[in-house]
């Protein structure tokens, strides 16, 4: 596992139901390109989050592959529809086999 | 200085590399899109893709899409040394096919938003973002 | 009046780009707090008027990067150092936390460093920590550049001074340190023959190439440079400037870069603490 990487993720504490809401995660890792010489020109290989998921209770909101154009800390910024009140689950799959993981409740009222 | 012939063709080719440059980038670009699409064509439509027009450093350029109705967006960077950048599927539970992250330029270059529509057409929109060469790289 | 004729012949030229507005037009607010990005010069700086955030002069992207604590690309170098705050090292076993409580306690660290010790000399924050951790702590100091630890402690508790205006002591003790910064900063060095006021005081506001040149105030170190791709030291900044201009850069921690910092952080005295900032 990639050392120091962690997620940060942002949901609103609640909600009305039918909502929709603006989910802002980011986690903290070098993404790697794979195009990058050492000092010595030996190619660093690719090291970097491939692809992004968020659910909620069991659905899916968004399913994101990331290629080594995507920056250092990926961001993400996207829309969610709240019905009831639950628990968005956010992974992070790394090129290492690394799975991160993070989860936020909401109240839907 | 004399030009031989060996000379003159090897300037020839040189030049026929640099020309083609510019063609064969876009034309990875292009392959993308076609992967993509699965060869159909993309049309203009509702889809936004939102960049800086001049972006400070390439390291960091935040971009946003947005295509209502659209199931899936993928993103391409026509000028990188692979034009893929993002793909998005939008699940069930999903606000609306927009989205924002932040994506490597390595100059200035088009950048391409293809969206793919619920009836399973598809549609896109490009936008030219120059990267400039800072004086101060420090 | 030499800026005047300065910013008459570049409206002449015609740059009329958004980059070119009067920096103070645009007011910084990050997470709903105001800071003060722009105030009148010490009267000890005669080359300004009024001294200006670097923030003002980014573009509105770089700019939007550093209102919004989530966007920040520097905040999570600062969970980081939260964390090691109260993580015990070293030979003693204790933790920044167990003599210094709640990293709150720090409010205010940032607004006077580089300071003198009790000793006569002048140190930076890095120094400060760094003696905590060898005298105190019985840990190894971190490398003053190229440690991510020492980075994420100067911006975890450069962070707690947020808001609060640079206000660093340049008289008494300070005073020979300062004045030795202020040589420095206009003595002309490298194959470019230039010193710091060339750029910084001549010609802020004006383009070098594609870069929108700032007074270079370093109210926002360690700040997070998109060039970077993460978090960098003041002296690292310094030392970038002197390459740029061929200079041989002065050693990271010594006394010339101690002293420039000191008076680098004089000219912008009155500016927020923008820690961790963001630049390109």
């Amino acid at each position: 596992m990639a050392s120091g990487v962690k997620p940060r993720v942002k949901v609103p504490k609640s909600a009305a139901a039918g909502d929709v809401i603006t989910i802002k995660t980011l986690i903290s890792h070098k993404m790697e390109s794979g195009n990058r010489k050492d000092k010595q020109g030996n190619v660093i290989p690719r090291s970097i989050i491939n692809r992004f998921t968020c659910d909620f209770n069991g659905a899916n909101v968004i399913d994101m592959t990331m290629y080594p154009a995507i920056s250092t800390n990926p961001y993400v910024e996207f829309k969610a529809k709240v019905d009831a009140s639950g628990e968005f689950k956010f992974t992070w799959y790394d090129d290492d086999g690394s799975v991160y993981e993070a989860a936020k409740s909401i109240t839907v009222s | 200085m004399k030009i031989t012939r060996r000379d003159a063709v090897a300037m020839g080719l040189g030049a026929t590399m640099v020309a083609m440059l510019p063609l064969r980038v876009s034309a990875a670009g292009e392959e993308a899109v076609m992967a993509f699409t699965g060869g159909a064509e993309a049309g203009e439509g509702d889809i936004t893709l939102t960049a800086p027009e001049i972006a400070e450093n390439g390291n960091t350029v935040p971009i946003s899409v947005a295509a209502p109705g659209a199931v899936e967006i993928m993103v391409l960077a026509t000028g990188n040394p692979s034009p893929e950048v993002a793909n998005f599927k939008f699940g069930t539970a999903s606000g609306g096919a927009e989205v924002s992250t932040r994506m490597r330029l390595a100059g200035t270059q088009d950048v391409i938003a293809v969206a793919k529509m619920a009836d399973g057409s598809f549609i896109k929109t490009a936008r030219n973002v120059k990267v400039t060469i800072g004086g101060c790289g420090g | 009046m030499k800026k005047t004729l300065m910013a008459t012949a570049l409206a002449t030229i015609g740059a009329a780009s958004a980059l070119m507005a009067d920096p103070a037009d645009i007011p910084l607010v990050i997470e709903g707090e105001e800071m003060i990005s722009s105030v009148k010069a010490p009267d000890y700086i005669p080359g300004l008027d009024t001294a200006y955030s670097g923030w003002l002069f980014r573009s509105e992207e770089t700019q939007a990067l550093e209102i919004d604590d989530f966007e920040n690309p520097g905040m999570p170098a600062v969970d980081y150092g939260l964390e090691l705050w109260s993580t015990a090292d070293g030979s003693e076993g204790k933790s920044c936390a167990d003599c210094h409580g709640d990293i709150s306690e720090m409010a205010g660290v940032r607004t006077t460093m580089p300071k003198v010790n009790e000793n006569g000399e002048l140190w930076a924050m890095e120094e400060y920590i760094n003696n905590c951790r060898v005298n105190r702590m019985g840990a190894e100091a971190w490398k003053r550049i190229k440690s991510p630890e020492m980075l994420a402690m100067t911006a975890a508790i450069g962070l707690q001074s947020r808001g609060m205006p640079m206000n660093v002591a340049i008289d008494g003790p300070a005073e020979p340190f300062w004045k030795l910064g202020e040589e420095l900063y206009y003595t002309r060095v490298g194959q470019l023959n230039m010193s710091c006021a060339n750029c910084h005081e001549d010609n802020y506001g004006n383009m070098i190439r594609a870069d929108h040149l700032s007074q270079g105030q370093i109210n926002g170190f360690p700040t997070y440079r998109l060039k970077w791709g993460g978090l960098g030291s003041i002296h690292r900044r310094f030392k970038g400037c002197m390459k740029n201009i061929r200079a041989e850069p002065y050693k990271p921690g010594g006394p010339e870069f101690l002293a420039l910092e000191l008076y680098v952080a004089s000219r912008g005295n009155g500016l927020s603490v923008e820690t961790p900032a963001v630049r390109n």
